[in-house]
């Protein structure tokens, strides 16, 4: 099955600090090599961005990045797993790592299922 | 943090092969690996939902199963070098190659590769290499093998308690082939992986989910692979071969679950990033064959002029029936004769399509329904449509799949239709 993962965080002002990039890149590794990470990227500041949104009574507005929310999307990453919990594993792996070698970052990742053919 | 059994499972799942592959490396025998490993899944199933999960949790399996370990060949008595190396290592020592197989010429120098190389050992017989590369490389339990293979679980057990016996009897131990030996232990291990996806992909709409589970299962298993060895074009051959392949699944079968023939399927549903996967592995299989491409890359290829087609009317059957020329010379078989005079009907006429077909081997394809079926697809393309339907009939009769019979029967009724458009 297949999972989309995204990425929201609050990021310290520091740089991410060396160990941590070194650890992404070995997991993100692991997970490619194991067959189960099948696509990921970053995602740019939102100042490169828009929003397109449909409100009450507004009717469709166009508004460019950025945006004053506290927190700012990362990254997203596709996952090929047997279980949602599979899915939930890496992506425990991959904030667990956050959490550990950068103080102060906070994120949530949304594990979201794509529909596929079994659900239908 | 969850530690119900679903995240304990998903923790074995990641954790498994790598486990199994340490734990041969210590014991030299992956069916001992495999009942460690087993019991120290048991034991994290017990402990973690009271405890939970464990920080690293790979190492908290494999320091329960090395202490397993000992415990057992303390009893047993027996293998003493093992007992030492056990004794010695510690979990950090464990991700180091020990001195032993140091001195080993390996050429790669990867465990999972050589649990890959191990269960897929030639001197087993399929059944048995494709039942130890499920159970010691994806983790899967026995009641899931045997919902996958549609064998009652006894079968299954048995099947994997057997396999693990001839490994012991004939002697494989688990280390890397030598040099001279690779290709063809490579060469074991691709298509054991290819057959576990064709069981999957053989499920008929209606089946147990597990069945279709058996391809995606391959599909990761033959990414691990291209991964494993880089530099073997045919891995990434096999990879790409069942990206694309896969990357069509959705739209196999229509809403009643009737298979749905490749020139109809709604393209809409195909899945453009497996697409774009099995793309970049074939691209990556001919950089690696450096000019010499082999039988997974070429049909990898013939898939991928499917994949870049944007409507059946698009497809470039002349590239595909230059493809199939390549394959049945260097590797000829029926199956591949029937594909390419099929692929020579669309290129060329049907009448080039019912010559090749004439030469096909008809005593090797008794019973093979896409037999008859192909004849009446080139008889139906050159307008034979009363020949064609006594074609789709033979086909219809032959097939043990219900709903293909379906798809034949209807073709039958399309040519009867097209014979007699006045429906006398």
């Amino acid at each position: 099955m297949r999972y989309l993962v995204v990425l929201e965080a609050v990021q310290p002002a520091t740089p991410p600090p060396a160990e941590l990039m070194a650890g992404i890149m070995a997991l993100g590794e692991a997970a490619t090599r194991a067959g189960a990470l099948i696509d990921n990227a970053g995602l740019a500041p939102s100042l490169a961005g828009a929003k397109v949104s449909v409100g009450a009574g507004a009717g469709l507005q166009v508004t460019d990045g950025p945006f004053a929310e506290s927190k700012e999307m990362i990254s997203y990453a596709v996952y090929d797993t047997r279980t949602k919990a599979e899915a939930v594993e890496w992506t425990s792996r991959f904030m667990a790592l956050h959490h550990d070698l950068w103080p102060g970052w906070e994120g949530e990742a949304r594990v979201l299922k794509v529909m596929g053919p079994e659900d239908y | 943090m969850s530690t119900g059994r679903a995240a304990v499972e998903a923790v074995w799942r990641i954790e498994s092969g790598r486990l199994v592959a340490g734990l041969a490396r210590l014991t030299g025998d992956a069916g001992t690996a495999e009942e460690l490993a087993q019991d120290a899944l048991v034991a994290a199933l017990e402990q973690w939902p009271v405890t939970g999960v464990p920080p690293n949790p790979g190492g908290w399996l494999m320091t329960t199963a090395k202490h397993r370990a000992v415990d057992g060949f303390r009893r047993a008595a027996v293998h003493r070098r093992a007992v030492e190396t056990i004794g010695r290592a510690t979990p950090a020592s464990l991700d180091e190659r020990d001195a032993v197989d140091d001195a080993l010429d390996d050429p790669v120098g990867d465990d999972l590769l050589r649990l890959l190389f191990t269960a897929c050992h030639p001197a087993l017989n399929r059944e048995y290499r494709v039942a130890l590369t499920l159970r010691c490389l994806t983790g899967l339990r026995t009641d899931e093998i045997a919902r996958a293979f549609l064998v009652p679980e006894p079968v299954a057990g048995q099947r994997i308690s057997r396999a693990k016996k001839a490994l012991r009897d004939k002697g494989i131990r688990f280390e890397m082939p030598g040099p001279a030996d690779v290709a063809e232990r490579l060469a074991s291990v691709l298509e054991v992986i290819y057959l576990v996806f064709n069981d999957g992909y053989s499920a008929t709409a209606g089946d147990d989910w597990m069945r279709p589970e058996l391809s995606a299962e391959a599909l990761r298993l033959a990414r691990l692979t291209a991964a494993s060895v880089p530099d073997h074009p045919e891995a990434h051959g096999l990879a790409a071969l069942l990206e694309l392949t896969q990357s069509r699944a959705a739209a196999r079968h229509d809403a009643t679950g009737r298979p749905v023939l490749l020139q109809h399927q709604d393209r809409r549903r195909w899945d453009r990033l497996l697409v774009r996967r099995g793309l970049a592995a074939l691209v990556r299989a001919r950089d690696a064959g450096g000019g010499t491409v082999g039988p997974y890359t070429l049909q990898a290829a013939i898939a991928a002029c499917h994949a870049t087609a944007p409507t059946a009317a698009d497809t470039d059957w002349a590239r595909i029936a230059g493809l199939y020329d390549v394959l049945a010379t260097a590797w000829p078989s029926p199956v591949v004769a029937l594909n390419r005079a099929m692929a020579h009907g669309h290129a060329v006429g049907p009448g080039t399509g019912l010559a090749l077909l004439d030469a096909v081997d008809a005593v090797a394809l008794a019973g093979y329904p896409q037999l008859p079926a192909v004849r009446g697809e080139l008889l139906a393309m050159a307008g034979r449509h009363a020949v064609a339907a006594l074609s789709f009939d033979e086909a219809a009769a032959l097939t043990r799949n219900g709903p293909e019979r379906a798809l034949f029967a209807e073709r039958a009724e399309q040519a009867r239709a097209a014979a007699d458009p006045m429906g006398r």
